[in-house]
């Protein structure tokens, strides 16, 4: 069984699928933790390209931006994580469609 | 040949995994199938040379976020489900149009510039030069993205802040 090379663009391609899954997960669910998670596959999208192209260019610079995207991912899960507790204690619900106190 | 089927067994394990994250009824389980992502997406960056970042994929999501996202679906305990109550207007369908539209677009970048080629993927051992991948990584982020790095700790310090202000109980 022959196989062509694996180049950058099969990684770039796997990376628009995970992230493109992220947005359906974003758009179709209801229950805001699954959508974090939804935003977590997307961030995970964007460090594989960006060690995608670090591998292509072989030089780290596209692994140092992906550490502080995880960084930031993380700063970002704890917040958000704390804003639904916080929400959850007043509203008693995880559902985004009951989330309308701003009318939105 | 083995790198092209490590990579399309690895590319299969996370798009389905990922896919089961976004369709599983039960939050706990889709933050199992959460871990195993990350675990797969670690071993891409193995593959891709990035060892120091693999690692940190293991410790920070596999090991730290993931352990607070199972916190919080314990810590609220739903009497109803989640997703009982659906707005009417809600427009599901246009939503996955979107995102299937966003992959067509993407999809047809990446068609467009691949008509030039690109070499193929380098094995980790033999793109490095002297000094590991930790070694490398730990020289530019002291220096060149030293300011960057501070930033980012400081991020981190002001968003634990944050969270222990918006979790704590207010009487």
């Amino acid at each position: 069984m022959h196989f062509t090379p694996i180049t950058p663009y099969h990684y770039l391609l796997l990376s628009a699928a995970l992230f493109s899954v992220g947005v359906i997960g974003v758009m179709v669910r209801r229950n805001i933790i699954i959508l974090f998670m939804s935003i977590e596959l997307m961030f995970n999208a964007v460090n594989i390209n960006l060690v995608a192209f670090a591998a292509l260019y072989r030089h780290e610079v596209g692994q140092a931006f992906a550490v502080f995207v995880i960084a930031v991912a993380a700063a970002e899960a704890a917040v958000g994580l704390g804003i639904i507790l916080a929400f959850y204690r007043n509203k008693e619900t995880l559902n985004i469609d009951e989330m309308n106190l701003m009318k939105g | 040949m083995l790198d092209a089927i490590a990579f399309y067994t690895l590319a299969a394990l996370i798009l389905a995994f990922a896919i089961a994250v976004i369709t599983a009824r039960n939050p706990v389980h889709s933050v199992v199938f959460l871990v195993i992502n990350f675990l797969a997406v670690a071993i891409v960056y193995i593959v891709l040379g990035a060892e120091f970042l693999a690692m940190i994929q293991v410790l920070v999501y596999a090991g730290g976020i993931v352990v607070l996202y199972l916190f919080v679906v314990m810590l609220v305990n739903l009497k109803r489900g989640p997703e009982a109550h659906q707005d009417p207007r809600r427009q599901t369908g246009a939503g996955v149009g979107l995102a299937v539209a966003v992959l067509a677009e993407l999809t047809a970048i990446l068609a467009y510039t691949g008509r030039n080629p690109l070499p193929a993927v380098v094995p980790a051992a033999s793109a490095r030069g002297p000094g590991g991948n930790t070694e490398q990584l730990g020289w530019l982020l002291y220096t060149t993205y030293l300011i960057p790095f501070e930033v980012a700790s400081m991020l981190l310090l002001v968003a634990m802040i944050g969270a222990i202000v918006l979790a704590r109980k207010v009487d």
